[in-house]
């Protein structure tokens, strides 16, 4: 009985297959434009998922709490005896003050981001500059960048080192210099930093800890890292939100096209269907045909719109959304994002791209087979 | 097998403006092993009797009755199943499928069957040697001559060992050479032990000893 069935679709599915290879030309061109949709939807949510794992991995060894002093609701310098009014919290395993901020560079007409790593860039004429800021500069171990301060002082600094390409999804634009040449160039004080970080040992006790900073400290802000976390979540949700809005166009367009070539049967291919029933198939052998010719295509479509799009995100750096997705930024980072799959997503793409395409071929198929095939004999 | 027709009527668009009675209340046999022909001009109702009778439709009221079946009440599946095993249809037009082979076009009634591939194969191909074909198997369907698609359309309506043959203006699209061809394969098919069921309006073939019975029809009713 098994093998009766079996044999069955496997007669349906040869049928299938030579139909499609007689409407070769409406068979390619379907499978062309569904590839293509499959390919963009899944670059979209391969890329922003690679993201945010990606940062997410990141900000791992990042503090789990930024302490930042609010003046008039922005943003201030924070005295450096904070921490000591911080004092011994519970839970807390280290605090340090941060040196940071942002240099516009109009050569390039560009924003690095500056830090200061004492130990790193100890040297005062010496710093480290991201990949990013290389390729736009043009510049290379040992050659000079010079940066001018608040007051117009020109510093000439000896590039160090490129910071590790690994690391250019957040350090792309970044900076690393001493922190009293940074004090000097964007004139901060002594005894004052950007901000305060703290880690805490236990994920459990953040909560209690910011409760307590609150307290203690009234005129600032903790900031969790779960929160930039989540904000790096939203910019990426939001930046995949508006390709999808972009790509709805052409989804729509391809939903008519393939309902339109799917389902719009020709007078040909509803001849098709009264010769198949004349000759002693039934309307469920008709509709399994056009079940798998749906299956072929849509699930063809969609293998090879996966993969191309696997290959374009992971090793090819999703060149055709970079744009969009990576942000709005002058030093674009180039990096490869480590090939990641989630079964979720997969699902959720192939609910979304192959279930309506087979349900919109099925539907009008059955209207037509359900029809008295003497229509044939006329 | 005899096939019984009771009081058959057929109305096409009932209760519209545009009502249409096809058939008008038949009452018929037909005997087994037999040549039977249904003569009249087109529109006079014999593809729309012959249709009911091989299943591809069902009439408005009335009974037909397959040996000992009734058929006419049968639900589609059913229905089908009695149309897969019992009939097979020569139609006027042939009816082949265009860019599949005419192995292919053949095996095209038994593919729901899941009979083992090589098996349909086999009986397609000596299908073709008995009617002188083997030499067309691979071609597609297009290349072939009127005679020759004509043929592969009979082996088509054979594939599935089928009791009735059922052949709606057969000769239609042949020449006066060929329609004589037909009617000796169709005498053939008869010696065989089938059952034949033919419409025509062509003297070449309800004028033809081949045929055992002849019935006319006019509007819907039986004449003679």
């Amino acid at each position: 009985m098994m093998w009766l069935f079996l044999r069955k679709q496997k007669h349906l599915i040869d049928y299938t297959l030579s139909s499609l290879l007689r409407r070769m030309g409406k068979s390619l061109g379907l499978l062309a434009v569904y590839t293509l949709i499959v390919f963009m939807l899944a670059s979209v949510t391969l890329f922003t998922h690679a993201l945010r794992k990606e940062a997410g991995l990141m900000l791992q060894a990042s503090p789990e709490i930024i302490v930042q002093r609010m003046q008039a609701g922005r943003h201030a310098l924070i005295p450096a005896d904070y921490l000591q009014r911080i004092g011994r919290l519970r839970g807390v395993t280290q605090k340090e003050g941060r040196l940071w901020g942002y240099y516009y560079d109009p050569a390039v007409k560009a924003n690095y981001t500056i830090m200061t790593a004492g130990q790193v860039a100890a040297p005062l004429t010496e710093i480290i500059i991201g990949t990013g800021i290389a390729r736009a500069r043009g510049l290379a171990v040992g050659d000079y960048l010079t940066l001018r301060s608040q007051n117009g002082e020109a510093f000439s600094f000896e590039i160090a080192a490129l910071l590790d390409e690994k690391s250019e999804l957040v350090s792309a634009d970044l900076l690393l210099m001493s922190p009293q040449v940074f004090r000097r160039l964007f004139n901060v004080p002594e005894g004052f930093y950007t901000d305060l970080v703290l880690s805490v040992r236990n994920p459990r006790e953040v909560r209690k800890v910011v409760e307590k900073l609150t307290l203690l400290l009234p005129d600032t802000r903790p900031i969790l890292r779960e929160e930039v976390l989540r904000t790096y979540d939203s910019v990426f949700s939001w930046r995949q939100g508006i390709l999808f809005v972009l790509l709805t166009g052409s989804i729509l367009a391809f939903v008519s096209f393939a309902w339109d070539k799917a389902s719009g049967l020709s007078a040909e291919e509803r001849r098709e269907i009264g010769i198949l029933k004349a000759v002693g198939w039934e309307t469920a052998d008709v509709m399994r045909m056009k079940f798998w010719e749906g299956m072929i295509i849509s699930l063809s479509a969609f293998m090879i719109g996966y993969l191309a799009a696997y290959a374009h995100v992971f090793y090819a750096s999703a060149s055709l959304f970079e744009p969009v997705l990576k942000g709005w930024a002058v030093l674009y980072p180039q990096f490869r994002l480590t090939p990641f799959v989630d079964g979720l997503q997969l699902a959720t793409l192939l609910f979304f791209t192959v279930l309506p395409y087979i349900v919109a071929t099925i539907i009008p198929i059955w209207r037509t087979s359900i029809t008295d095939p003497d229509a044939v004999m006329r | 097998m005899l096939i019984q027709l009771t009081d058959i009527k057929k109305v096409f668009n009932q209760g519209r403006p545009n009502e249409f009675w096809a058939i008008q209340g038949v009452s018929l046999d037909f005997e087994p092993n037999r040549v039977s022909c249904l003569k009249g001009a087109s529109g006079s109702g014999k593809t729309t009797l012959l249709s009911m009778i091989g299943c591809l439709s069902r009439p408005t009221s009335g009974r037909i009755q397959l040996g000992e079946r009734m058929i006419s009440s049968l639900p589609e599946r059913f229905l089908t199943d009695v149309r897969r095993h019992t009939f097979g249809f020569i139609f006027q037009r042939f009816n082949l499928i265009p860019g599949l082979s005419v192995l292919e076009n053949i095996m095209l009634p038994a593919y729901p069957l899941g009979l083992p591939y090589k098996r349909l194969v086999a009986t397609a191909l000596h299908l073709l040697e008995q009617f002188n074909l083997s030499t067309k198997a691979d071609n597609p369907v297009e290349w072939l001559s009127g005679g020759e698609a004509q043929r592969v359309a009979i082996c088509r309506a054979l594939i599935n060992d089928p009791q009735i043959l059922i052949a709606d203006e057969p000769t239609a699209n042949l020449d006066s050479k060929l329609s004589h061809e037909f009617m000796g394969l169709i005498d053939e098919l008869c010696q065989s032990g089938k059952t034949i069921l033919i419409t025509s309006h062509d003297p070449e073939v309800f004028d033809s000893a081949v045929v055992d019975r002849v019935v006319e029809m006019h509007d819907g009713v039986v004449l003679t």
